[in-house]
């Protein structure tokens, strides 16, 4: 890397810092791990969207790969402190996902192979900010990484962007994942420094 | 590397004794996932995380979460029904009433 890029959103990089505060930018691209890392084959890889009325939207991997496919290149910024400027990656956008869902819930829950929940609002995973990735520098997203697929939903911390991303289970009524019962914030906004709650 | 490694739950020590005067490494935890029961030095301890992260050695299950901000410290622990620590011999014992 090491070219600052502007990014998909085009923001000329001037007007604004580059970090958030509290932030240091890495080259590298540290894996964190809260837990032994899931092994998942494709033959038996799903995502599936549950609905607070119960119905469900299920996807295969061949049918993933057969959606409409993007490449957003983003900053992540991990709680951890460091941040990644100019990734990129490819995937299927939440707004694509979500798009036959009849839903009137207001939050979503994250869960992973390997037990792992976070929670977004679901208006978070809208408007061309989230997507399930499964290709990262152009390659098949590494299982240290989240692989098959994890969640990217690069304005808010990286622990939001859950690894192993198995499913959304979409809720009337929040309910705080993982690290969001263990004294993380609950929305994680990089940019307001939401690191733990009460921030 | 593919695969996270994980430490030992020794390394809990440090931590755990900026909350608690407990010596956690003679205590015995029981998992509540498994029923395991067992030493809290036995636990795989994840490290490279947002807070450290302590599971059963026999199921994997998370026992123990800790995370540590700047001015405060959260302990998650409902995934452990039970922690048994060594006391000291109870100098006098209540006769019968
Ligand atoms: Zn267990």
């Amino acid at each position: 890397m090491g070219i600052v890029s502007p990014g998909f959103q085009g923001r000329p990089r001037t007007q604004e810092p580059a970090l958030p505060p509290g932030q240091y930018l890495t080259e590298d691209f540290p894996v964190l791990s809260a837990g032994p890392t899931p092994r998942v084959s494709l033959d038996t890889w799903e995502f599936v969207i549950s609905a607070e009325n119960g119905s469900e939207h299920r996807w295969s991997w061949q049918e993933l790969m057969a959606l409409p496919q993007e490449t957003p290149m983003v900053d992540i910024h991990c709680v951890t402190r460091w941040s990644k400027l100019g990734t990129t990656w490819q995937g299927v956008s939440l707004d694509t996902l979500l798009a036959d869902v009849d839903t009137g819930a207001h939050f979503a829950l994250a869960h992973s192979y390997g037990g792992y929940t976070t929670n977004l609002p679901l208006d978070d995973l809208r408007g061309g900010r989230a997507w399930v990735v499964h290709t990262f520098d152009g390659a098949p997203l590494p299982a240290e990484h989240g692989g098959p697929a994890r969640m990217l939903v690069p304005h808010l911390y990286f622990w939001k962007s859950a690894k192993w991303v198995r499913g959304l289970r979409l809720k009337t009524m929040d309910e705080p994942g993982f690290w969001e019962t263990a004294g993380y914030h609950d929305y994680g906004d990089p940019w307001r420094e939401q690191r733990y709650q009460g921030d | 590397m593919t695969e996270m490694s994980y430490l030992d739950g020794n390394m809990l020590d440090g931590p755990m004794h900026e909350l608690f005067t407990v010596d956690l490494s003679t205590a015995m935890g029981r998992c509540e996932n498994c029923g395991m029961t067992g030493s809290m030095a036995s636990l795989h301890v994840y490290s490279h995380a947002p807070g450290l992260v302590g599971r059963c050695p026999s199921c994997e299950a998370v026992m123990v979460r800790l995370v540590r901000g700047p001015d405060r410290a959260w302990l998650d622990m409902r995934g452990t029904t039970y922690l048994q620590v060594p006391m000291p011999m109870e100098q006098t014992f209540p006769g019968p009433l």
